[in-house]
């Protein structure tokens, strides 16, 4: 049987990757779905975790992950887009009003 | 000699194993294909690849009810939703390799690793045992223990959620509305600005006489030029190159190329 370890491993790898996706990308939209990625990471951990301890707390956990990242992605997708109504672009380098 | 029962549950977990390791495989190389893309539509396959990926698990791990809803909520809606942002922004939007910070990515790679093995070094030190035997709450009584936990322990988390929910389609139907300025154009404005605008009929469109009628293929005018109206801009802005177009029938608009396979 799998050990639980292997699991929470790939969830930290999968969580990295997607840090870095952040960090690196500039546009918008794959950083948004960078943070998506890190966030079904922890998804994965927290199921793991639930299957370790042999109860469905994790997995509730997990849920209330889910809903509040779909909340997350519209808000943030609605500012993109009124961005990009405002900027015609969807770089993140080129939102800096408030910089100077 | 072994019990017939232990047999199947190791033939079962062997099953695991290998299904762990070749999805493991898939998800990490799918991931990391998703930083190094540089068309955002192509991150968005690889995430959704990704998704279902952890959909697998989830069920892999006793937990089909988040498996059914990772699908669901996560394949299904905000990948969609991610889509139908790309349309509205523009599928152009490919990712600029110019540094903005000097030397960002490398540091962002040595930051990345750093995380990585700290990580990992955790994972390995902590003791984490084998998984508790799976009883029936991960199984056919998944649903309904999870939905005891949410609606006794977590019955307040879970109130607190709808708030969240309802606060965020509010706040996207907010962010994403338009103030009209302008009157909006009549049928008769509409109809007026055409004729005024001195081409009544539709543009052409792409492929007319041409050799075949994929949307790059200008259409061909009765000298045989090509007509630059019949390919949409997009294209253009897109990078595609648009192909020169040949007549569909060579003879007859260039007389000099001779068809042999006529005789």
């Amino acid at each position: 049987m799998i050990s639980p370890a292997n699991y929470v491993a790939l969830a930290a790898i999968l969580f990295v990757i997607g840090g870095v996706g952040v960090l690196v990308r500039r546009n918008a939209i794959v950083v948004f779905m960078c943070v998506e990625l890190m966030l079904n990471a922890v998804n994965l951990a927290f199921i793991a975790f639930a299957r370790l301890h042999g109860n469905l707390n994790g997995q509730v956990i997990a849920f209330f992950v889910m809903v509040v990242a779909a909340a997350e992605v519209v808000v943030g997708l609605a500012i993109l887009t009124s961005i990009f109504r405002a900027r015609r672009s969807a770089s993140v380098d080129d939102a800096n009003l408030l910089k100077y | 000699m072994t019990h017939p029962m232990l047999l199947a549950s190791s033939a079962a977990s062997n099953t695991e194993v290998v299904t762990f390791w070749v999805l493991a495989i898939v998800a990490v190389g799918a991931a990391l294909g998703m930083i190094l893309t540089r068309r955002a539509v192509h991150c968005a396959i690889l995430l959704a690849v990704v998704m279902l990926i952890l959909a697998a698990m989830y069920a892999m791990q006793g937990a089909p009810f988040l498996a059914f809803v990772q699908v669901i909520v996560y394949t299904g809606a905000v990948l969609m939703l991610f889509l139908f942002v790309m349309m509205i922004v523009g599928i152009t939007a490919a990712d600029s390799i110019i540094e903005t910070i000097r030397g960002q990515r490398l540091w962002a790679g040595l930051a990345g690793i750093a995380l990585l093995v700290l990580l990992i070094l955790v994972v390995g030190h902590a003791t984490i045992g084998q998984a508790a035997p799976s009883g029936l709450r991960n199984g056919a009584q998944n649903v309904q223990g999870l939905a005891k936990l949410v609606f006794t322990t977590y019955v307040f988390p879970f109130e607190v959620t709808s708030a969240l929910l309802i606060t965020a389609a509010l706040g996207a139907m907010v962010l994403a509305h338009r103030e009209r300025t302008s009157p909006r154009p009549t049928q008769r404005m509409l109809s007026r600005r055409r004729v005024a605008s001195g081409r009544p009929t539709p543009l052409p469109g792409p492929g007319t006489y041409a050799q075949h009628n994929a949307v790059d293929m200008p259409a061909l005018l009765p000298d045989g030029t090509q007509s630059r109206l019949s390919v949409s801009g997009v294209l253009a802005a897109r990078g595609v190159e648009v192909t020169a177009a040949k007549p569909a029938i060579e003879g007859e608009i260039a007389p000099d190329d001779e068809s042999k396979d006529e005789q």
